[in-house]
């Protein structure tokens, strides 16, 4: 088995679905930065058999962590200090997302203009709708997509 | 209300409060009692059409409207004669048509376009139909008039009638009315045609009284209001549905014997054979004054988003303004 070792000063997101890890690198811009972040795949969950884990060196505070409960709120967000999980954070569906997703309504105006921001607002914060800002229609994942 | 500094947009009839919408229906009334008094209000201004794609009563009243307040009307009719068919963005004809015009009416067959349109305008941007999505100054010209009939918009019954599952018409002028009080709803529809359950479902929650019927003839004895919608064939499953159903949706004089002296008929028109001609010499068919009342709120609405005042009525004050 793979030991990666523990963080000092960060976060830590756990029970990451299987296979979403790397997307969530992305989104979050972990890419662009210089400090240490472990990517780990496929490790054994006692919940659902495997899963992905992200330990990333970096204050928390400094990323906007909202997109996560959009993509997965399974996700647990351990925030560590001094080698230790002082705080166990809780996520919160954002208002908006911005350029995440897209609008899969061929009759929406962001179909064939060039350049727009692709906004969703959420519309039904229980049943966990979001809308296209453009043309109200309700987002419905497909295949392969966050 | 979209406002990008300081300019203030039309985009769904949402837009406006309850008690905005009241001002501007006030100025509405106002305007069709003295119209003289506000046959200069815009002179030296220019409203611009962009119309993406055909329209007849629409683009027309928003040109009569800016023509009658003493304005002047540019624009296009189709893609066809724009600059979008070179493959230019609505973000981008936006920004040239504000440098010609004071205000743009934009209709798009894509939803959301004149939203795209008002945030990179420099001009105020009214919706007139971005696709199956909102059509609001349809929604104020409905609101315009059955205050105007019916004396308020509150407590009365009002039957929806025919295709009530694909009319954008209908969906706004229900999200619009549930805003005032004493309002029941009587759904009038084939099974296939029924207004949605997102709509139902927010009546319910909202605890707004409606039934759901498919005979026009069982409930018009009860309605104060009846709105009539087109029912086409081609939103039908099979013909046979068609021919079995499609009697009940036409209003005839033989149905309208049944109904009140006091309802009235609207429809958004294009009327196709819904309502029998027959019927449009009763007093109770308002559809033609419907597109009256759609010509005064047009041009209480440009005189509201223009911010043309009752100082600028009263006291003269219009000059023409550089942007």
């Amino acid at each position: 088995m793979l030991n990666v070792g523990k963080i000092e000063e960060g976060f830590v997101l756990d029970h990451i679905q299987a296979g979403k890890s790397l997307s969530i690198y992305h989104q979050l811009g972990l890419d662009k930065l210089d400090n240490t972040v472990a990517i780990i795949k496929n490790a054994r969950s006692g919940k659902t058999g495997k899963k992905d884990i992200l330990k990333v060196e970096v204050d928390i505070n400094t990323l906007n962590l909202d997109v996560l409960a959009f993509i997965d709120h399974n996700i647990t967000v351990n925030v560590i200090k001094d080698g230790e999980i002082v705080e166990k954070r809780s996520l919160v569906l954002p208002k908006e997302i911005r350029d995440i997703i897209r609008c899969h309504n061929p009759r929406c105006i962001t179909s064939i203009e060039q350049g727009l921001p692709q906004i969703f607002y959420l519309a039904d914060e229980e049943k966990e709708i979001y809308r296209c800002r453009y043309c109200d229609e309700r987002y419905r994942k497909r295949d392969g997509e966050l | 209300m979209i406002e990008t500094n300081a300019l203030r947009h039309l985009m769904t009839p949402m837009d406006f409060s309850v008690d905005e919408l009241e001002r501007l229906f006030d100025k509405a009334d106002d305007i069709a009692l003295h119209p003289a008094q506000y046959a200069h209000i815009c002179e030296g201004r220019i409203l611009a059409t962009c119309f993406y794609e055909p329209s007849t009563r629409t683009r027309l009243s928003f040109e009569t409207a800016m023509l009658r307040l003493g304005g002047q009307v540019i624009g296009f009719a189709d893609a066809s004669s724009s600059s979008a068919s070179k493959g230019e963005s609505v973000a981008d004809t936006i920004r040239v048509v504000s440098c010609f015009a004071d205000i743009c009416a934009m209709r798009h067959p894509k939803e959301g376009a004149a939203m795209v349109a008002a945030a990179r305008s420099g001009i105020p941007v009214i919706n007139a139909g971005d696709g199956g999505h909102e059509h609001p100054t349809q929604t104020l010209t409905d609101l315009l008039t059955i205050r105007s009939l019916h004396g308020s918009l509150s407590d009365f019954t009002i039957g929806l009638c025919g295709d009530l599952k694909f009319g954008r018409t209908v969906h706004s002028l229900i999200h619009a009315l549930i805003r005032y009080k004493g309002i029941r709803f009587v759904f009038i529809s084939p099974p296939e045609l029924r207004v949605p359950d997102y709509i139902t479902e927010m009546l319910r929650n909202k605890n707004i009284p409606f039934e759901e019927v498919i005979r026009l003839d069982d409930v018009i004895p009860d309605l104060d209001l009846l709105y009539m919608t087109r029912v086409q064939r081609e939103r039908f499953f099979n013909e046979e549905d068609y021919v079995r159903l499609k009697d009940f949706y036409i209003l005839d004089k033989e149905k309208l014997s049944r109904a009140r002296e006091s309802m009235y008929i609207l429809h958004p028109l294009p009327r196709v054979n819904e309502i029998a001609v027959d019927v449009d010499n009763d007093p109770r068919a308002a559809y033609f004054r419907q597109v009256q009342y759609g010509l005064f709120v047009r041009m209480s609405l440009i005189l509201t988003l223009l911010d043309l005042t009752d100082d600028h009525i009263n006291h003269g004050l219009l000059k023409w303004q550089s942007p």
